[in-house]
């Protein structure tokens, strides 16, 4: 994972609250099987309107996204952090962000920092009124800068040092592995375990057809 | 100092207590996969050369992509065949069982696991999807991952996490006659936000929570994460030994004496200190609905869609305003008025069998409404056999619904089953985000019983608004009841 530990980049002010990751990505776009290559999908209902604000030019580089409260609610699918790193961000500010976005966020070196409402507010102000403005998201100082504004953010320190030693989750718990394995020896006989498989007796299951014309075309 | 029910079940996986800020490492003992949240997972084992560490602990099944009809033909989208595909290489590839499109077990994960006895009281269980909650139903602690954590999960069977805060949701007294578990749930999303929940795992308490049935519960630790919690938890008892007893994969004998022993100690100690607190009153409770574009923006059906300025809040004002514009509804005008296209029964909230049978007790010698689709999809390919067995399927076929295989269908609208541009659902699923169901489609949030009256009626109605019928109490109904 790539280090992260300040960047400078065009703020993008999203004034929506509960931008959940059906928003962020629709469902039909989660069917590729690669991890690159959602940049078309990000917010691809929204993208339809000329109006939104990545189709406006002075924003369309952003890389740092300004959002309102509870931000990445909903689906799991990580496929919402990959598209948001697709496309060019590499920071989420927020009031406040579901927990699995923020895990995920994390994972993949997509910066999700939690700032005061009323500092997003003020980030808000300077970005709709001067299209362009670049933020500063500063890891190391937990610290954003846009302007004469200068606010605080929030990261678990986990996270930020992860972050800024560019660490991958699997490696660091492979350490461990000794504990994993004498934690397995403990664990009960009686509980479940998937093999051998045991089911019911197997049954046909007949296909359901369609009824209407419009369902067999699809 | 005594403990709650999920500190409990955390405390008894720690691998390895973190220390300096640095999270717990937690063991866990089932990981269910599927072909959307698992393809990057398995490449990324692949690029590093790693197996998976316990096969025996990892189960996959198809559901989000797959069709609900003509199963028996080639997926005819051909990136949703090429996932499937994925899915089923990898799985062979790195020794999982897998139960695809066809097979008897084949059904949503959430309902896979259960159904198979795999889901049992005290066990971690992860998914790389977010209604994992659900089997917190049975006093599991049950989460969704991302695809980063599903590969670690693979790789390492643990998962480094930050311990969560605790939330006591208590449901005190009778749930009255025509309201469900999925109108409990709703009202606790609209009490508490769509963010409510977050960093917290919930415990469902109380005596209305106790008289649930176990698929009940399911649904209401389903919709958990829909309150921005992870995981949501229901102390196990009699209701929940009962349905494990003689599945697949319960113990048995010696076994199932010293699980139920262990079981039996999963509740959450009297002298134990909650984080936060909520009560509600189940007598208050009323058939629920959303009217809005996230699932805390619901009202009792006796309601009217909210005014936009009459909300102080500045931000909660712009986001109704915009909701009502997606939903197409007028300010103040009454949710019972709210017409139609679809209704859909089904999806990993409300697609089991005890669902089945309550809407088929309304559909019984009805027929549908003639301006409304009725898509039934359940939620297993085994609680469609169910189904059949008891004839179900015969009554929604006179009542004009349409009868399909098993999957996650209309819920998310991955595979043909979606919403077109402005068509507005009533839908028994657990999501009515902007495009959820289908682009431009509009979903309206609401119980089995909501949905099955609105079927037959075409507008937004309960039980209580359709001739003759009387209300039922939300006690589990059995076959012989249809």
């Amino acid at each position: 994972m790539e280090k992260f530990t300040q960047h400078t980049g065009v703020g993008v002010p999203l004034r929506r609250s509960n931008v959940d990751t059906d928003q962020i990505i629709p469902a039909v776009y989660l069917k590729r099987v690669t991890r690159t290559g959602f940049e078309d999908a990000l917010f691809a209902a929204w993208r339809g309107d000329p109006d939104f604000v990545l189709n406006r030019d002075a924003y369309t580089a952003g890389s740092v996204l300004v959002a309102g409260p509870d931000f990445g609610t909903g689906s799991s699918r990580e496929h919402a952090v990959w598209a948001l790193k697709d496309y060019g961000f590499r920071a989420v500010l927020s009031s406040r962000f579901a927990d699995i976005f923020r895990g995920n966020s994390g994972k993949q070196g997509l910066l999700a920092a939690q700032l005061a409402q009323d500092d997003i507010e003020l980030l808000w102000k300077i970005l709709e009124t001067e299209p362009g403005t670049e933020v500063t998201v500063d890891l190391d100082a937990r610290q954003v800068r846009c302007r004469d504004v200068v606010v605080p953010f929030q990261v678990d320190d986990y996270t930020r040092w992860r972050l800024m030693e560019g660490l991958d989750d699997i490696g660091l718990t492979m350490q461990h592995e000794a504990e994993i394995s004498e934690f397995e020896q403990t664990r009960a006989a009686w509980r479940p375990t998937t093999l051998p498989a045991k089911h019911l007796p197997p049954v046909e299951v007949v296909a359901a057809r369609p009824v209407h014309a419009d369902d067999a075309l699809s | 100092m005594g403990r709650t029910l999920a500190e409990k079940v955390w405390d008894a996986h720690v691998v390895r207590r973190g220390t300096d800020g640095a999270p717990d490492l937690l063991y866990i003992d089932l990981h269910l996969i599927h072909e959307v949240t698992s393809p990057q997972a398995f490449e990324g084992l692949r690029l590093a050369g790693r197996p998976v560490r316990r096969p025996d602990l990892t189960i996959a099944t198809e559901d989000h992509n797959t069709p609900t009809l003509d199963i028996d033909l080639p997926i005819a989208d051909r990136t949703s065949r090429t996932q499937i595909e994925t899915l089923r290489n990898n799985v062979k590839e790195f020794g999982v069982r897998i139960h695809s499109l066809g097979d008897a077990d084949q059904g949503i994960v959430h309902q896979v696991g259960p159904q198979l006895g795999l889901t049992q009281p005290g066990l971690t269980v992860v998914c790389g999807d977010s209604h994992t909650s659900t089997h917190g139903a049975f006093g599991a602690l049950a989460f969704g991952i991302g695809t980063s954590e599903v590969e670690h999960v693979l790789a390492t069977q643990t998962l480094p996490l930050a311990p969560f805060k605790t939330m006591a949701i208590t449901v005190d007294g009778t749930l009255p006659k025509g309201t469900t578990s999925k109108d409990i749930i709703l009202a606790v999303i609209a009490k508490i936000g769509t963010g409510g929940g977050q960093g917290y795992v919930l415990e469902y308490r109380g005596e209305a929570i106790r008289a649930l049935s176990m698929e009940a519960r399911m649904t209401i630790c389903n919709m958990s994460i829909e309150a921005g919690a992870r995981a949501g938890m229901i102390a196990p008892d009699r209701t929940t030994f009962d349905y494990l007893q003689g599945r697949p994969h319960a113990p048995e004998g010696a076994d199932w004496d010293a699980a139920v022993e262990y079981w039996s100690t999963l509740h959450t100690d009297e002298d134990a200190v909650f984080d936060a607190e909520v009560v509600l009153e189940a007598a208050d409770l009323e058939p629920f609905v959303t009217w809005g574009t996230n699932p805390g923006q619901g009202l009792p059906l006796s309601g009217n869609v909210p005014v936009p300025a009459e909300i102080p809040d500045e931000n909660a004002r712009i986001a109704a305003e915009r909701a009502l514009e997606y939903m197409g509804l007028t300010p103040g005008m009454p949710l019972r008025e709210i017409a139609v296209d679809t209704v859909f029964i089904g999806s990993c909230t409300n697609g089991r069998i005890e669902d089945l049978r309550s809407v088929a007790k309304l559909f019984k010698d009805r027929t549908k409404h003639p301006d409304v689709r009725v898509l039934v999809v359940p939620s297993s390919a085994r609680v469609r056999l169910q189904a059949e067995a008891e004839g179900l399927d015969r009554i929604f076929l006179d009542f004009g619904a349409e009868w399909r295989n098993a999957g996650c269908s209309m819920c998310l609208g991955m595979n043909p089953d979606q919403l077109k541009p402005g068509e507005r659902a009533a839908s028994t699923s657990n999501r009515n985000f902007e495009g959820r169901q289908g682009k431009g489609g509009r979903t309206h949030l609401v119980s089995p019983l909501v949905a099955a009256a609105t079927a037959i009626r075409g507008t937004l109605s309960s039980v209580a608004d359709l001739d003759g019928v009387e209300a039922p109490d939300g006690s589990p109904l059995e076959p012989a009841t249809v």
